[in-house]
């Protein structure tokens, strides 16, 4: 790892402003992607900012239509919060299903939602469960938020400060990850909103990241079964192809994945 | 440079490391405790396992720094005296390990599993939990064996406490 220097601002304001001032800077949370990824030279910020102390980043509340998390909040936390599994459990599920125990105690949800990993989990409950980020400067719908590998709406300097999720009426997340990275080939977030809106996030197999699956909701919208999207499979052409799994199979994963989640409303399905 | 004051296995700590220095590497280059091994160095293999906090983490993948004022639980930090804690005895029992390179973070995992639990683990808990702990002996049946004995022996104490 190159030299870094290393900054723990207390508030919000005091670590945007510290962001602008110094050159080449990056905001730490768990640091889970951020120091591997320098470890291996792969990036050299001069200036690590540690997020993970300012306040407004922490807390999980809970409205009466509204599940709002603390971007620093850690996957454990939220695996383990009796608030969230009393009204979204499959979200505890995927929370518990990332990476392994020692990560789960340190990464965070605004990290992996920030980072957008194309098999990143969070990104596919974000997507489905209609969130909106919350930043230090502006709301964004989660529906305008995510902008490709790795890419996100957020600019430099932005802070994502907290996750609302909007309650859903019964979700489910299934997910089946590579035997070796225990990364997502394929998994799906499917919610049924109180309006009745059917929302399908597919993470992990997406050329561009994490995205809806219109043609499931739409097929889900008309008969809320795991049999409607039998037979249903996304363009090949929009899916990863890589070592692990060639496009086709990510698609018929797809489907796979979509249909157990459908299957297993109120609960998380993992393989 | 940042002076980081950090308690490890009941004893502070005040050191002036460069930013960047691991928590692995404060660990193991500035206290000399090298009980705590770099297996992979890429957050995945777990050898690294250290308790911050009342929580295992991969040492590798923490800067010291950021731990500033935290408490630190090593592999050094377990036995009193000769005496072996009830997680080293049962690896050494149930021979949950051959080269025993992976040990020391198996071992940590395990002190942290078995007390975040309070000792009511079965083998699909235990084998789910350890998910982030490679042993590339592939001796997992016999570490299995000696969590689930410690845990077994924690409860019992524990009952007999609160008696």
């Amino acid at each position: 790892m190159y030299e870094t220097t290393y900054h723990r601002p207390g508030t919000l304001q005091e670590a945007v402003s510290l962001f602008s001032k110094v050159e080449e800077a990056a905001y730490l949370s768990g640091g889970h992607t951020l120091i591997p990824t320098m470890k291996g030279r792969l990036a050299a910020p001069a200036h690590l900012i540690d997020v993970r102390r300012i306040p407004e980043l922490s807390g999980i509340t809970v409205g009466p239509d509204r599940i709002i998390v603390g971007a620093a909040t850690t996957h454990a936390t939220v695996a383990a919060s009796e608030k969230i599994r009393a009204l979204i459990p499959s979200l505890c599920g995927l929370a518990g299903s990332i990476g392994d125990v020692q990560v789960r105690h340190v990464g965070t949800i605004g990290g992996s939602v920030a980072n957008n990993d194309p098999a990143a989990d969070y990104p596919s409950a974000v997507l489905a469960l209609d969130a909106t980020l919350h930043t230090d400067r502006r709301s964004i719908p989660a529906s305008e938020y995510f902008a490709g590998l790795y890419t996100t709406m957020l600019e430099p300097g932005e802070i994502l400060v907290r996750i609302e999720f909007k309650m859903p009426e019964i979700a489910g997340y299934a997910k089946f990850r590579n035997p070796a990275s225990r990364y997502a080939l394929a998994a799906a977030f499917v919610a049924r909103h109180r309006d009745g809106n059917i929302h399908v996030a597919i993470t992990g197999a997406g050329n561009a990241g994490v995205f809806r699956w219109t043609e499931a909701e739409e097929a889900l919208q008309a008969r809320f079964e795991p049999d409607a999207v039998k037979g249903l499979l996304p363009d090949e052409n929009d899916l990863m192809g890589d070592m692990h799994a060639p496009a086709d199979y990510r698609a018929h994963l797809v489907g796979v994945v979509t249909r157990r989640a459908v299957e297993n409303l109120g609960g998380t399905l993992i393989e | 440079m940042s002076k980081v004051a950090i308690t490890v296995n009941g004893t502070l700590h005040t050191k002036e490391v460069e930013d960047r220095t691991l928590l692995v590497q404060f660990l193991r280059d500035h206290l000399g405790l090298t009980g705590t091994h770099v297996g992979c160095d890429t957050t995945q293999c777990g050898a690294c396992t250290v308790i911050v906090d009342g929580k295992a983490v991969k040492s590798c993948t923490i800067l010291a720094a950021s731990i500033e004022g935290a408490s630190v639980s090593t592999v050094e930090g377990l036995a009193d005296g000769e005496k072996l804690h009830d997680v080293q005895a049962a690896f050494h029992e149930h021979h949950g390990l051959q080269c025993g390179f992976c040990t020391p973070g198996m071992i940590m995992a395990s002190v942290n599993m078995i007390e975040r639990h309070d000792g009511v683990l079965d083998e699909a808990t235990v084998r789910h939990e350890l998910e982030g702990n490679l042993c590339r002996c592939t001796g997992y049946h016999n570490i299995i064996k000696a969590v689930l004995s410690a845990a077994e022996k924690h409860r019992a104490a524990h009952a007999v406490a609160a008696e």
